[in-house]
């Protein structure tokens, strides 16, 4: 198991220094630099002065060997249109993200496992039926749109919600401890809505599928054999089975819920990595945006590291050689 | 009667063919559609009809699906978006079934060092979020052609298909008919374009069409944050490109364009699904990807 | 090996029919099956596959599923219960402990993430509410009952990491945890090899002797037979074809498929160029054909067999066969292509 661990581990950085290398060549190669677009007020020295500054005149070999020395040291640079370093920057906006994204997670596979196993419990039921189809269209819906969707209905027409931000930009400051926390949950409950629903249909179609794959069985005829009760024979030795893929499917989901982030985010205006990117990219800030790529790389990475280490305790197929 | 233990099975076939056949029936039409929009609407998607009167008219019979804020009739822009998406869509996912396969049999059909270069240089490709990556090119890049874009999309897609294909050949390759040809003397690129492509040809086309909806979804995302298909060109996408704000007062501006993505992702993904069924039983994400070396596609409708 | 029952049959199963209502009609899997098997005694039913042998184990146990369903008028007296009638907590009391049953696959018959010690303590856990340890114990004597080296180590093993006839085993000890009256044994050497096949066939003899377990071991084939049962009923059809003791049914088989099930038995000694097969496949348990149901493939076929129905003719004494020949022996002098050969040869 150790060794297993060991060899995914390697495995992850070896793909992370391939995706740093990926992504700086792409954003360097792009045309212009930094500093080609800004105020065309600002005198050409001025721009040559930064970029001598920043070193982007330097040659591009160049470049990559400082970048690839600063991360492995941790730095990733600094933002030119923030300002500040861009740990910082990720610091404040990274967190944000991953809170919704992880409640979306925890979430979506909760209540997606729940209704997989009742749509294949009772898959012949009217009301299992409908469910799988109403899953189904769920699972067809675009993220941005749905967000849209639910941002119109909820804070528009019904204006029980915010229309976005993290806090309530104005009053936030002046309220109490409960306020206050009432008043992120306000703001947190859309978008969270928008990933979850959306994920959990997706969970929910799979788990249905692997269920009922597993259901007929030998094992789990088996285990009526031996007078086992409707419990036992699901909840223990079919259930067992059937959430192997859900643990593969939770790596798959990371980059999902990123993908997804960026545009809800955008919509709901959470002031995340998502819209850190989309900003970023506009005003060209190249730092920024190698590190939210490199990020994103490192967040799937990892998920599908966690998953890969979770099925092999999971699974003693996998397991014991 | 007696309480017997449940054995359940899965659906009965015949309920899903059904659903399927009247999926498919409405692609058709859809494609029709898009293929028709020019003869077929009402009005011209860039035009303006009436700046002062009809900005932003709710549905009425001359405008069954309103007016936006560009007083341009919005049941047009819809059919034009149609045409642009549809086929955005169909090309990018061939763009991408192409690469994906011929990777995929290269890595299969030479094995050894150039299988193990070729599949981590794909993780690392795989890593990187396809949204994140398609805004960090399609904005650094400002402005692509179109069919730059459409291309871009098929190259960020490839990867599952390639894997896919991938494991799909290292099976083949094993069998009789296989070692049979080469000990006839058949060249690599023989085999693999006579006997290892037709046999991964299922698994490509359930993914490929899986993959349709994907990439629908994400020319809209992407063409609502405004770097993926440009105004005035009407897509299903662009036609979001106003701000939220905006559409608490035309909801019908954003509601149309919406369902007709919906619709369309919904059919692509039963068809899909029926596809699976018929073509290729192993429909679930297994056990890790070093381990197996295969991972089927996970068909999100939310982008990778 | 012991003899006829001596106090009363353990299990009588009396016209049991099972019917499966398919999209493609109703299958007649199991048609008015009659039979009996006393304590301690091993009967096997013997038939090749599609005849209803399977469902008849699985609706003993009731494990018969929609689109299945035992029909009305079935009878399964058990212990002097009709387990037709039980509610279903009984009767999932019988099941792992008063008749338990071994399935064909051991390879799939096991669930891959729990131990093989687990599975087998489960049975006792189940049954008698066995603490943990108590059942793990048992578990580890049963797998040395069964002739498994280290059990203690083993019993930790996951089923992927065993072979086959030792999977096999484990399968037994299951079966055999709560000490049953009754074990169904459905094919369980069919996937193994053939020296392990004679392994296993020795383990159940011997643990029948020592426990006094009935066996009702189902197989298609009739050297298995030979070795181990005492009474032997054929089946086609979804019917009983023939039923008598072992030595008769190999000394002097009635039923025309009984014989072709032995001529197709490879024995020693025998000189023979080829081996005999019965001509033809067997039907779709829709579309069983009218009259007698082998009639299309028997060698000795006449008219009156394609039209009228055989009932179960006791041709000696403890005897039945279902074939007309009991009463018009004279047709077996003059054997003829069956019709299936025919068809087959016209087309």
């Amino acid at each position: 198991m150790r060794r297993f661990v060991a060899v995914r581990l390697l495995h992850a950085i070896v793909v992370l220094f391939l995706v740093t290398t990926i992504a700086f060549f792409l954003i360097h190669l792009a045309p212009g630099d930094p500093f080609s677009f800004e105020n065309s007020n600002i005198p050409g020295q001025v721009r040559d002065q930064w970029r001598h500054q920043f070193g982007y005149d330097r040659p591009l070999i160049e470049q990559y060997g400082r970048y690839l020395g600063s991360v492995a040291r941790g730095q990733l640079g600094f933002s030119h249109s923030q300002r500040l370093p861009v740990s910082q920057v990720l610091a404040l906006a990274l967190p944000r993200t991953l809170l919704l994204m992880s409640l979306a997670l925890a979430l979506s596979f909760a209540l997606g496992i729940q209704l997989g196993v009742y749509e294949a419990m009772h898959w012949r039921a009217r009301r299992a039926r409908v469910t799988n189809a109403v899953s189904l269209l769920i699972y067809s819906v675009p993220d941005f749109w749905f967000a849209l969707m639910l941002l119109l209905a909820f804070a528009y027409w019904i204006p029980i919600l915010p229309a976005g931000g993290m806090v309530d930009v104005v009053l936030h400051p002046y309220m109490s401890g409960l306020e206050a926390f009432w008043d992120r949950v306000r703001h947190l409950l859309l978008p969270l809505l928008t990933l979850t629903l959306l994920l959990s249909a997706l969970i929910a179609r799979y788990q249905r599928a692997a269920l009922l794959e597993v259901l007929p069985t030998d094992y789990v005829r088996t285990a009526r054999a031996k007078g086992a009760d409707e419990r036992l024979a699901v909840r223990r030795h079919a259930l067992r089975n059937a959430l192997l893929p859900m643990i593969t499917l939770g790596g798959l989901a990371f980059p999902a819920l990123l993908g997804g982030a960026v545009f809800v985010e955008r919509v709901f205006s959470w002031p995340g990595m998502g819209m850190m990117v989309t900003t970023a990219i506009f005003v060209r800030d190249y730092p920024l945006i190698l590190a939210a790529v490199i990020v994103g790389a490192a967040m799937v990475v990892l998920g599908n590291l966690l998953a890969d280490i979770a099925y092999a305790w999971a699974d003693p197929r996998v397991r014991v050689r | 009667m007696f309480a017997e233990a449940p054995l359940p099975a899965p659906a009965p076939a015949r309920r899903v063919d059904r659903t399927a056949r009247v999926a498919l029936l409405v692609l058709g039409v859809l494609y029709a559609v898009a293929f028709l929009a020019p003869v077929i609407a009402p009005y011209s998607p860039s035009q303006q009809i009436d700046i002062v009167a009809m900005k932003n008219r709710p549905p009425s019979l001359a405008h069954p699906f309103g007016t936006d804020r560009f007083s341009r009739d919005v049941l047009t822009r819809v059919l034009y978006g149609a045409r642009l998406s549809l086929s955005i869509g169909t090309l990018a996912v061939l763009v991408a079934a192409i690469v994906g396969t011929a990777y995929g049999l290269v890595a299969a059909s030479f094995g050894g060092v150039v299988d193990t270069v070729l599949m981590r240089l794909l993780d690392a490709m795989l890593a990187i979020p396809r949204v994140l990556l398609l805004i960090a090119i399609l904005a650094l890049w400002n402005p692509l052609p179109l069919w730059m874009f459409v291309v871009l999309l098929g190259l960020t897609g490839w990867f599952d298909v390639s894997r896919l294909v991938r494991a799909e050949a290292l099976t083949v390759r094993e069998r009789e008919f296989v070692l049979a040809a080469q000990s006839l003397g058949a060249g690599r690129a023989r085999i693999m374009i006579r006997h290892l492509l037709p046999n991964v040809l299922a698994p490509v086309i359930v993914t490929t069409t899986l993959g349709i909806g994907n990439v629908i979804v994400l020319e809209a995302a992407l063409s609502f944050i405004g770097i993926g298909v440009r105004e005035p060109a009407a897509s299903w996408g662009t036609m979001f490109h106003e701000g939220t704000e905006v559409f608490a007062g035309t909801w019908w501006a954003a509601l149309f364009p919406g369902v007709a993505i919906v619709v369309t992702v919904l059919c692509f993904n039963i068809v899909g699904d029926a596809l699976r069924a018929a073509l290729d039983p192993r429909q679930l994400p297994r056990a890790p990807r070093a381990l197996v070396g295969t991972r089927t596609a996970a068909g999100t409708a939310t982008v990778q | 090996m012991s003899s006829a029952p001596s106090t009363g049959p353990l299990l009588s199963v009396e016209h049991l029919r099972t019917y499966f209502y398919t999209e493609a009609g109703v299958a007649r899997a199991v048609d008015d099956v009659s039979f009996e098997i006393g304590p301690g005694e091993t009967v096997g039913l013997v038939g090749e596959s599609g005849c209803g042998k399977s469902v008849t184990a699985l609706s003993i146990l009731r494990l018969i599923a929609s689109p299945g369903r035992i029909e009305p008028g079935s009878r399964m007296l058990f212990e002097g219960r009709d387990l037709l009638e039980l509610g279903e907590r009984d009767m999932r009391r019988v099941r792992g402990n008063r008749i338990a049953m071994i399935f064909q696959e051991p390879m799939t018959a096991l669930n891959p993430v729990f131990t093989i010690g687990d599975q087998i303590a489960e049975v006792s856990r189940i049954h008698e509410r066995a603490t943990r340890q108590a059942a793990w114990k048992r578990a580890v004597e049963m797998l040395e009952l069964v002739g498994i080296p280290a059990p203690a180590e083993r019993a930790k093993e996951y089923p992927h990491q065993l072979s086959g006839g030792m999977r096999q085993r484990v399968v037994i000890a299951m079966a055999l945890v709560m000490k049953p009256a009754l074990v169904i044994a459905d094919e369980p050497t069919t996937a193994l090899d053939v020296t392990i096949q004679a392994q296993i066939l020795d383990l159940l003899k011997d643990l029948q002797t020592r426990f006094g377990t009935s066996i009702l071991l189902i197989t298609h084939d009739m050297g298995v037979v030979a070795e181990t049962v005492s009474r032997v009923i054929v089946m086609y059809g979804g019917e009983i074809v023939e039923q008598a003791r072992v030595d008769r049914i190999f000394a002097k088989p009635h039923h025309p498929y009984t014989e072709g099930l032995l001529g197709a038995m490879p024995r020693v000694g025998e000189s023979r160029e080829r081996l005999q097969t019965i001509p033809g496949t067997v039907p779709p348990p829709t579309a069983w054909p009218s009259g007698c149901r082998f009639h299309d493939r028997c060698q000795y076929a006449w008219d009156r067999t394609a039209r009228e129905h055989p009932p179960l003719y006791e041709v000696e004494s403890g005897h039945l066969s279902r074939c007309h020949l009991a009463q018009e022996p004279q047709h077996r002098l003059q054997p003829h292509e069956p019709l299936v050969a025919q068809q087959g040869a016209g087309s």
